[in-house]
């Protein structure tokens, strides 16, 4: 039994020719909670995926449980996400079922369970979010936050051992975040589980995670406990953590010489 | 000007290898699905779901298009029959014309317009808000799960509607012929009978609607499952699905017409 | 929409569809009892047998009462085999003789079954002794033409 839970290992991924990751190394220890940050578009989401088996990688191995997850079957693959959740950017809850009937989709999919211990489970699922007063409500009846917690619930319907989340606070106002960041660091740590957390929200994922890894041009650029993190003084890092609008992620885009751009035209 | 013609053949040579592209990539859906469904033949109550959103609630365009169908067959046909003395034929040409060809052809179109465009639309959305990957996430798979019910419902579905068609468009020609034009009702029925034969006419065209219904449903499954996640994406995907199945319905209809009545 | 009635309106819908087929084969088509009910097999032998298909109907005093089930060429006897399926209430005699028809002047052609005098009846793969054959059009139109001739050979000679 390994301490780490999930392994990347010299990943590299090319999406479309263009290689998205060179060469990146990350350790997700068992029962902690992990960040990944990053730029937008610096290939957060598509790490989630390759942990999930939904990519393959171009080089390098993702290893889940000690075992590389690409070289798995379809099936093994199929039951190695059986002990994984994941919580999708927007929710992504099943818009033809209700609350009630998303939570209790995967106890349907994949257990024999009767219909009363269903309802038993689903229900103490939405109280661990708080919603169970909602469980009758149709997705398009929730408020952003709302769906946001019941794709919570549901992905925690069967007490996995790895929780991924892909943006959890995007589009959050600031109550709904502390519910978020509440509940991630609860049921984490109530199930024993390992949390992996992609987002850019600095404030926020540092007041809760044990460790972070910075993302940058395909690589890991840093990694450290929040508190080690705050004290960096790596350009890039402290541009992230401090919101600096200007510095190794250029403010302006590629672009001509500006006194020339203007002369341009007036030569003309 | 060398140049633009090479340019003008690469392009019209890159999109035709992408459209064979794209039909193998159906191809594989569609085998895919038939190899996934075992689910919804066990969960039934999946695939009776999808009956209900394309086939019952289809029913009042097909059953008022049957009606309107009919009727005009009768007042054209009549128009026709007359000239030749043979009006009391009318019974003949209004079931034949129905039973053999429009009933199949025009219910398959109608279906691709309402159902085909309506599933296409709800898988593309179900792409693009992460519902699909939600589920593979789960470790469900989402051709058993949601592809291949909507298949079978639509398969079963096209058959039945093409029938009622058929059915309510003979009764759309007898209103016409019988009460309006004056034929005789019991010429009207009985040159019908001796003429329509169950395994020509009515069983061909029970096959013929059943290969679109397997046609139509597949294109509008796989329109969708393929559209990209955007709302362009998945507006594009609807255009297709009924451009797409428009014109299959009638290469294969008359490729079955060759085979059957050739 | 809850689960029953769902089902409810899918039940519906499948039995209507169910029933506009089956309503299509019987009123609109000619799926009649008699293709249905038990039929028994009589053979006749034809030197010529025109147009008739397998699947005509085989009538007498017009009304059908089986229909040909095979058509085959006996290379013994060198001519065809025609199988009939005649439906089980009707009985026919050892005299019957058996013509090809043709519907209308230009129709498609059927097998007439002609009731003799005889007492006993044909049973289940009893041959039909008397036959006729299909009248072929080139045959009518030459003998009319030689009889024609004849006529005005006739007059000449008057």
């Amino acid at each position: 039994m390994t301490d780490n839970i999930v392994e990347i290992n010299n990943l590299s991924f090319a999406y479309n020719s263009r290689l998205l990751h060179k060469g990146i190394n990350m350790r997700f220890p068992r029962g902690k909670v992990v960040a990944i940050m990053g730029g937008s578009g610096s290939g957060k989401t598509t790490l989630l995926r390759l942990i999930g088996g939904q990519l393959k990688p171009s080089e390098g191995a993702v290893k889940v449980d000690g075992r590389v997850v690409h070289e798995q079957t379809t099936a093994e693959i199929y039951r190695m996400r059986r002990k994984m959740g994941m919580l999708f950017q927007f929710g992504a809850l099943f818009t033809d079922l209700s609350v009630f009937d998303n939570v209790a989709f995967p106890m349907r999919e994949h257990t024999d369970l009767p219909e009363s211990i269903i309802r038993d489970l689903v229900l103490l699922k939405l109280n661990a979010v708080g919603l169970r007063g909602a469980r009758d409500l149709m997705p398009s009846e929730l408020s952003g936050g709302m769906s946001r917690r019941v794709a919570l619930a549901r992905s925690v319907a069967l007490d996995p051992s790895i929780i991924m989340y892909d943006e959890p606070f995007a589009g959050l106002d600031p109550i709904s975040m502390g519910v978020i960041v509440n509940l991630i660091r609860n049921l984490n740590d109530a199930l024993g589980a390992t949390s992996i957390v992609v987002t850019h929200d600095v404030h926020e994922t540092f007041s809760f995670v044990d460790y972070v890894y910075f993302v940058s041009a395909g690589v890991v650029v840093a990694e450290g406990t929040p508190d080690e993190l705050r004290a960096s003084n790596m350009p890039f890092v402290h541009q992230f953590v401090h919101g600096e609008a200007d510095g190794p992620v250029p403010f302006h885009y590629a672009a001509p010489d500006y006194r020339q751009d203007l002369l341009r035209d007036a030569h003309v | 000007m060398f140049d633009r013609l090479t340019t003008a053949l690469r392009g019209i040579g890159h999109r035709f290898i992408d459209r064979v592209w794209r039909l193998g990539s159906a191809a594989r859906f569609f085998f895919y699905t038939l190899a996934l469904s075992g689910e919804s033949l066990r969960r039934f109550h999946l695939t009776i779901r999808e009956i209900y959103f394309t086939g019952v609630l289809s029913l009042i365009i097909i059953l008022v298009s049957a009606l309107f169908v009919g009727m005009v067959l009768g007042l054209q046909g009549y128009n026709t029959l007359q000239k030749y003395g043979s009006s009391e034929a009318i019974g003949v040409l209004v079931a034949l014309s129905l039973v053999r060809e429009l009933g199949p052809v025009v219910t398959a179109l109608l279906f691709a317009g309402r159902a085909g465009t309506a599933i296409t639309a709800e898988i593309g959305l179900m792409r693009a808000t992460e519902q699909l990957s939600a589920m593979e996430m789960m470790a469900v798979n989402p051709i058993a799960r949601v592809v291949a019910p909507r298949f079978w419902a639509g398969v079963i579905s096209m058959p039945l509607l093409a029938a009622m068609f058929s059915l309510m468009g003979v009764f759309g020609g007898y209103l016409v012929a019988v009460p309006l034009l004056g034929i005789d009702d019991g010429a009207f029925w009985s040159q019908m009978q001796a003429n329509v034969d169950f395994h020509e006419d009515i069983v061909n065209g029970v096959i013929k609607s059943f290969v679109f219904g397997v046609a139509c449903t597949i294109i509008a499954l796989f329109e969708g499952y393929d559209a990209p996640p955007t709302a362009e994406g998945v507006s594009r995907a609807t255009t297709r699905t009924v451009v797409n199945s428009s014109l299959a319905v009638l290469g294969l209809d008359f490729v079955l017409t060759s085979f059957m009545f050739g | 929409m809850d689960r029953t009635t769902l089902d409810l309106w899918v039940g519906i819908f499948v039995v209507a569809g169910v029933a506009a087929l089956i309503g299509l084969s019987m009123k609109v088509g000619n799926l009649t009892s008699s293709n249905l009910g038990a039929t028994y097999a009589l053979h006749a032998d034809y030197e010529n047998i025109g147009g008739l298909k397998v699947r005509a109907p085989v009538k007498s005093a017009g009304v059908v009462v089986g229909r040909v089930s095979d058509i085959h060429f006996d290379d013994t006897i060198k001519a065809a085999v025609v199988t009939l399926d005649i439906d089980t209430r009707y009985h026919f005699d050892k005299d019957t003789i058996a013509p090809i028809h043709t519907a209308g002047l230009l129709g498609e052609q059927y097998i007439s079954l002609l009731p003799g005098g005889s007492d006993d009846n044909l049973k289940n793969g009893d041959k039909i002794g008397k036959v006729q054959n299909a009248l072929v059009l080139e045959d009518m139109i030459g003998k009319f033409l030689t009889n024609k001739a004849s006529e005005s050979n006739d007059k000449k000679a008057e």
